[in-house]
């Protein structure tokens, strides 16, 4: 474990620096920095409010920060600073793909198609920006044919493949939320951002759910930041855990640092005393089942 | 317990149920006239009060409530019930295939009876004959047809409720006008300059609308589309004001024939024909039968392009677009320019046909009549929104004919002026019965192993 501490430093997919974020009176991030690490699964946790999902929404550049600086750094070397670039420029350049806490998928439009229309900014080009597309010439078939299969693979992976052609809209709930990552893993991103993955599954697909978030890791080496609330996910999967309070990092570690840190366990513990039952007696399963591991 | 065994037992028609109904109900009402309109209080040449005794009329409309019910139990409320008891949130899929099927053939016999329409027209009511129904049903409606698929790429592929869409038909209309006039080019030049004119006023009209969404969208158009019509009105040295523009130069027979009477190519004197303008009604007619069909060709193949997947996903989620890094700035204006493009073209067949053009011709109405077209024939539909176009405009010129009730309701009477009273009521109607106007199911633009229809309960409409 000490050999791969602070690995997330010295290799950092994305370092957030200095991050603030007011609106009006109102401090939702304070001077937050953090780094997520190549390749690592990283988990930003904190009770209700605590400013997870503005972070994300600075990330992705759906709010401009107050202040602070965002870089991120995809596999081809290149340098962006995601607070400088409008949202949709943070999906093409930076690569960064996200999936929102209320699910966002185009419900009327089905599995597969949602799936093209991730893959938007190749396909424009294949289609000579629409005139060649319209004339019929320029070879947009095959790279549509190529998209398509693209989309099969990400459909295989999340066991939907049967219901390629029926509308998003009519899926379960579970199968929604696999889709939109699905989605998001179609625009080939270099990190990953999942707000709150595992809200509303049963126990069972949170373990499914798992097993994909590995399973994007090792196959398309992708690096993932999750908020999440479920801690089976969170210290199941996560390599580096961050943890936030009112808008400021109180610990930052491993999962098993983090799980031991006085101020965590206080954080939760004034939440609500449901809330921290619930909270440790999930700790005490996943520490048993990893106890059981070794 | 038996006679709900009977009920069941017998899905159809349960008359003795109706008539006890029926009888009942007449009986309540007989309670109710009886007082009411049997017995009325009157003076009588004296000054006294006396009472009426009208029974029989209080016994006649008992009777005509009873009857109405005993038809709406037997007939009307077990039809009710049957569709309630079919699944109400969704259609099946069945369904939907059996609709779909219909649709499209539905789509190559309407293309067919397109193409002979003409024909048709000429052989029943001979060549002077057929103008009024080529000219007055064929091309109007076909304009709107046109016109309906050009907004349905901006309403109902992209989602933004553009309701001055009609101020892009008045530029394709003037630019027609005025370039033919001042540097007389021939129509078939001018359509694509007028398309591009009208294509680059939509984006001129995009650019300050891109933030709004919804309702806001809607005002800021509506707004656009008057200032479109005033500065027409007001610019005199351009426009020739509330005056408008007369002269415009007909169409030509791409510079082999021309229907200008006086012209040496003319078409009839060539063929040796009699002198007609039937012959020109029937060219137009063709000419803006080709050009709406170019409208639903492009439109059909932009949808299976990421442009126009771009546009649903749009209509379905702006922030989902973004996230996924879809230029939803771009993708809006390409809608509002495609869109302003094809009523630029038929705005400019409009002039060359109407040979004038003033601003009368583009009064917001037009805008709502076009936005009904499309709303009515089911967003995004290319069938729905020609079908609603028949009914709309179809049935305006219908109303037209209906002078022989002057019999009935005398001289004064002019169904014309109850049209938009007739609109009003079959609009409420639609709405009530088919919320998602004729067609509502959606075409997927891609499969993987069965293009299967989806529902138009899933399929979000546009809010912006």
């Amino acid at each position: 474990m000490t050999t791969s501490h602070r690995k997330w430093d010295s290799d950092a997919v994305l370092s957030v620096e200095h991050l603030t974020m007011r609106f009006g009176g109102l401090v939702a991030v304070n001077d937050l920095s953090f780094s997520v690490g190549r390749g690592d699964i990283t988990a930003l946790i904190g009770p209700n409010g605590a400013g997870k999902t503005t972070v994300f929404n600075c990330i992705t550049g759906f709010y401009k920060p107050t202040t602070g600086m965002m870089s991120m750094r995809p596999r081809d070397g290149s340098l962006h600073l995601l607070e400088r670039m409008p949202d949709f420029i943070v999906a093409r350049k930076a690569k960064v793909a996200r999936t929102f806490q209320n699910i966002r998928l185009f419900s009327g439009m089905t599995l597969l198609e949602n799936l093209l229309v991730a893959q938007h900014n190749p396909l424009m080009i294949a289609s000579g920006m629409t005139f060649l597309g319209v004339l019929g010439i320029g070879g947009y078939k095959a790279k549509e044919q190529a998209a398509i299969e693209r989309a099969r693979y990400w459909l295989d992976k999340i066991g939907l493949t049967a219901r390629a052609d029926d509308p998003a809209g009519d899926l379960p709930y579970g199968a929604q939320r696999r889709l939109e990552i699905a989605r998001a893993m179609c625009t080939g991103p270099d990190l990953l951002c999942l707000d709150e993955p595992a809200a509303g599954l049963n126990p069972r697909e949170s373990a499914e759910l798992n097993a994909l978030l590995l399973s994007i890791r090792k196959d398309d080496g992708t690096s993932i930041l999750l908020i999440e609330h479920d801690m089976s996910v969170v210290m199941g999967i996560s390599d580096h855990v961050v943890v936030l309070e009112y808008g400021t990092k109180i610990a930052d570690g491993t999962p098993a640092e983090t799980r031991n840190d006085p101020r965590v366990i206080a954080a939760y513990l004034g939440v609500d005393d449901e809330e921290v039952e619930e909270i440790e007696q999930q700790l005490d399963e996943v520490t048993g089942s990893e106890e059981g591991r070794a | 317990m038996n006679s709900a065994v009977k009920t069941t037992k017998r899905a159809g028609i349960d008359f003795g149920r109706a008539l006890k109904d029926g009888v009942i109900v007449g009986i309540v009402a007989f309670a109710l006239l009886g007082p009411l309109v049997g017995l009325k209080t009157d003076q009588n040449m004296a000054n006294e009060l006396i009472l009426q005794n009208r029974l029989g009329l209080a016994a006649i409309l008992s009777v005509i409530v009873g009857v109405g019910r005993f038809l709406l139990s037997a007939f009307i409320y077990p039809r009710i019930a049957a569709r309630g008891n079919r699944s109400k949130a969704a259609a099946t899929l069945a369904e939907l295939e059996a609709r779909a099927k219909v649709t499209r053939r539905l789509s190559v016999t309407g293309l067919i009876f397109l193409f002979v329409y003409p024909v048709l027209i000429i052989s029943l009511f001979g060549v002077q004959g057929s103008i009024k129904w080529v000219d007055n049903y064929g091309v109007q409606i076909l304009i709107y047809v046109m016109l309906g698929w050009g907004l349905n790429i901006v309403i109902g592929l992209a989602g933004l409720l553009d309701l001055g869409y009609v101020a892009f038909y008045a530029v394709g209309a003037y630019s027609y006008s005025l370039l033919a006039i001042n540097f007389h080019l021939s129509f078939w030049a001018l359509l694509p300059i007028a398309g591009m004119l009208a294509a680059f006023w939509g984006i001129i009209l995009g650019f300050p609308v891109l933030r709004l969404r919804g309702d806001y969208l809607a005002i800021v158009t509506l707004a656009f589309g008057e200032i479109i019509r005033l500065v027409l009105i007001n610019w005199k040295d351009f426009s020739g004001g509330s005056a408008g523009i007369s002269s415009i130069p007909k169409v030509t027979m791409f510079g082999l024939y021309s229907f200008d009477v006086s012209a040496p190519n003319n078409f009839a004197k060539a063929f040796h024909l009699a002198a007609s303008s039937a012959y020109y009604k029937v060219f137009l007619y063709y000419l803006i039968l080709l050009l709406a069909l170019l409208t639903a060709f492009i439109t059909l193949r932009l949808r299976r392009l990421p442009i126009g997947r771009a546009w649903e996903a749009l209509r379905e989620d702006e922030v989902a677009c973004r996230s996924l890094g879809i230029n939803t700035t771009n993708t809006k204006l390409t809608a509002f320019a495609i869109g302003a493009m094809f009523g630029g073209f038929a705005g400019s067949f409009f002039a060359a046909r109407q040979g004038f053009v003033s601003p009368e011709s583009f009064v917001f109405m037009e805008s709502a009549v076009i936005v009904a077209i499309v709303v009515l024939g089911g967003m995004g539909s290319m069938i729905g929104v020609a079908l609603a176009a028949v009914a709309m405009i179809g049935g305006t010129e219908l109303l037209r004919e209906l002078s022989f009730l002057k019999v009935v309701f005398g001289n004064n009477f002019n169904p014309d002026q109850y049209r938009m009273l007739i609109f009003g009521l079959a609009m409420v109607g639609i709405m009530v019965w088919k919320p998602r106007g004729f067609v509502s199911a959606r075409q997927p633009t891609a499969f993987l192993f069965k293009r299967k229809m989806v529902s138009g309960d899933l399929v979000k409409e546009g809010h912006g």
